[in-house]
């Protein structure tokens, strides 16, 4: 029982800290808002989530778990209404989503310059 | 194991933070703020364990609202160009979709 709680957590740990990384890492190279929109919310679902629900196996029923499951829930209501409010801005401030024309045009005027 | 992961998550921080850096528009620092601010409440929560005190998941939690509210007030400020003038809102052209424009006191 506790190896396969100690596995539970392992996994979890490790695979929302991969998550985590992998959303970071989109952040940094996608090429636009919108699409970099997408790698924070990775990383504020699947990281956040896999993250705390590893800590929550690793405490037990205590009330540690439930702060951990109050923070989980304020994260999954806050993150996507200020992903949401973050599009919503920059799509009214006149900013549009980038085309695979655009990629394109881009990428042959100045190959290997990163947006 | 909690090592790992806070060095995970810190490696995530720097990459928000170079995007915050070098991003071409305001959206995409606001966006890396706020990315960075949820990195920030994982990294308080794992911390609080790494050094054996749980007692920094309320930190945790207040930073949760807090990083919220800070994305809210930040794009509306961009948006409007103020926090409360309700006024000068209706002069401008604003989309009726938008839910940013009744939060401000009247």
């Amino acid at each position: 029982m506790e190896v396969a709680n100690s596995i539970i957590v392992w996994a979890s740990l490790l695979t929302g800290s991969l998550f985590a990384v992998i959303g970071g890492i989109g952040v940094l190279r996608l090429p636009d808002v919108y699409t970099r929109l997408h790698g924070a919310g990775i990383t504020d679902t699947m990281g956040a989530g896999l993250i705390l629900f590893g800590l929550a196996v690793h405490e037990g029923f205590t009330l540690i778990t439930v702060k951990l499951v109050l923070i989980f829930i304020f994260l999954i209501i806050t993150s996507p209404a200020s992903s949401n409010a973050v599009a919503n801005a920059a799509h009214s401030s006149g900013l549009r989503p980038m085309l695979d024309s655009d990629l394109k045009n881009k990428a042959s005027s100045n190959s290997g310059a990163r947006s | 194991m909690f090592t790992a992961t806070t060095i995970a998550i810190l490696l995530t921080m720097s990459l928000a933070i170079a995007r915050m850096c070098i991003g071409p528009t305001i959206y995409d620092r606001v966006l890396a703020v706020n990315m960075f601010g949820t990195k920030t409440v994982l990294l308080i929560a794992v911390l609080g364990y790494l050094i054996g005190r749980p007692d920094f998941l309320d930190i945790a939690l207040v930073y949760a609202l807090i990083n919220f509210i800070g994305t809210i007030a930040v794009l509306k400020f961009l948006r409007y160009g103020g926090f409360g003038d309700t006024h000068e809102m209706d002069t401008q052209d604003v989309d009726d979709k938008s839910n940013l424009s009744d939060g401000g006191p009247q």
